[in-house]
């Protein structure tokens, strides 16, 4: 297929979030069918790929928690054409920037100690769990983000507007909301 | 009264003499962003939202304090005032914890309406995320500290319609805080009435009704022209 006619490369990342948002762009239900078509899906938190591809459009539900969140967006802010912060956590911090009220070893205490009724400790990395952040930052204060879709989820009409915008080549000004 | 003839964004409106230019334009269907400004109680001038571009002079006006004047120029909706709005917006949703999704006021928050309305689709300034206290110790409302803009809408509705003045300011800066009498918890205040009048007219989720959850809190504000209706005019109408 030569570069011009090749469906556009759509790609999925999913970094400290519930999958709330991901589960709203699988609302879509059977508009999926019809953007099937129009793109290329290259790579989703369910798909095995051993490094992420070159893509035109990822979107990043999530907000980058851990070091290896970090790592990994930098990578798919190097391979990606347009990079969209889906979803509060993304754009926001949200729920998962929670944390940031308190210090990091607070919090670990909390979890892995004081509430802990099996295995007591804190998980001191090996590889195994990555290692979280001092702090929980939205996606666009560690990289490049070129557009921001808001919402606690993002419903999916709105997700399904803005890539139609997105894939006809039309400026989005959407009415998004936090919340 | 007299009455005076002025320019509101190109178009020529009338108002009474004492008028702000905040009251004139929303007469004139001119609907000014605001958060601290509502009706019936004074106005402070505090969230800086309302300012509007008066020909002649060099510095912004908040219109909610700003009297009308004969012949006067008001630009209220210039790029630059855009501009300075949403700057105005984002910082209060970096200075404070506002997590629109678990708040009780979402769906039905000023603050986070005038987000969408301005298209504010992130925030371009850090987060702070401060450490701010809950007071739950009233029986049946809430106040969350990380939600508040200090707008003082609770301070002026307590003392003005309720007469009690209950809540105050204290501090300074984006360390200031909403307190009760001198600054003991809620429930043991000695001069709140237990209206629930501050919680009404508070544009965000800071005050609320306890045993409300997340997008359950809708405030109705329909108390404050009924009382004041009953005040100026000695009518039960509301």
């Amino acid at each position: 297929m030569d570069r011009v006619s090749r469906r556009p490369r759509l790609s999925t990342v999913w970094l400290g979030g519930c999958s709330g948002c991901h589960m709203s762009f699988l609302d879509l239900d059977e508009r999926l069918i019809d953007l099937a078509g129009r793109v290329e899906l290259c790579a989703s938190p369910i798909t095995d790929y051993k490094e992420f591809p070159e893509t035109d459009i990822t979107l990043v539900e999530g907000a980058v928690a851990n070091l290896e969140h970090l790592e990994h967006i930098r990578v798919v802010r190097k391979r990606t054409k347009i990079l969209v912060s889906l979803g509060d956590c993304a754009v926001t911090g949200n729920v998962t920037a929670m944390r940031n009220m308190y210090g990091l070893e607070d919090v670990l205490t909390r979890a892995y100690r004081d509430t802990a009724a099996v295995v007591i400790g804190i998980p001191n990395g090996n590889g195994a769990v990555p290692r979280l952040l001092e702090r929980v930052r939205p996606v666009h204060e560690v990289v490049k983000v070129d557009h921001f879709l808001p919402g606690c989820p993002p419903s999916a009409d709105a997700i399904h507007a803005f890539l139609i915008e997105l894939l006809e080549g039309r400026t989005t000004a959407l009415q998004g909301r936090f919340g | 009264m007299s009455v005076k003839t002025l320019e509101i964004d190109g178009k020529m409106v009338t108002g009474m003499a004492g008028e702000t230019i905040f009251s004139v334009a929303w007469e004139h269907g001119i609907h000014i962003p605001r958060l601290c400004h509502i009706g019936g109680i004074s106005d402070v001038g505090a969230c800086r939202l309302c300012m509007v571009e008066v020909e002649g002079q060099r510095k912004l006006q908040a219109a909610c304090l700003t009297q009308i004047e004969e012949g006067m120029v008001v630009r209220t909706d210039t790029p630059r005032l855009k501009a300075h709005r949403k700057l105005i917006v984002e910082l209060l949703m970096a200075e404070r914890n506002h997590i629109c999704a678990v708040c009780v006021a979402n769906g039905a928050c000023e603050l986070q309406e005038l987000a969408r309305s301005m298209g504010i689709d992130h925030v371009r300034l850090r987060y702070r995320f401060p450490v701010f206290p809950v007071d739950t110790s009233n029986e049946r409302f809430g106040m969350d500290h990380n939600r508040c803009v200090l707008c003082t809408r609770c301070v002026r509705v307590c003392d003005e319609v309720e007469g009690a003045h209950t809540w105050d300011v204290f501090g300074r800066g984006a360390g200031s805080r909403i307190i009760s009498d001198l600054g003991e918890p809620w429930g043991a205040s000695e001069s709140c009435t237990g209206c629930g009048k501050c919680v009404q007219v508070c544009p965000t989720g800071a005050l609320f009704d306890k045993g409300k959850t997340v997008a359950e809190m809708r405030k109705d504000r329909g108390f404050l022209k009924y009382i004041v209706t009953a005040r100026e005019k000695k009518q039960w109408i509301g």
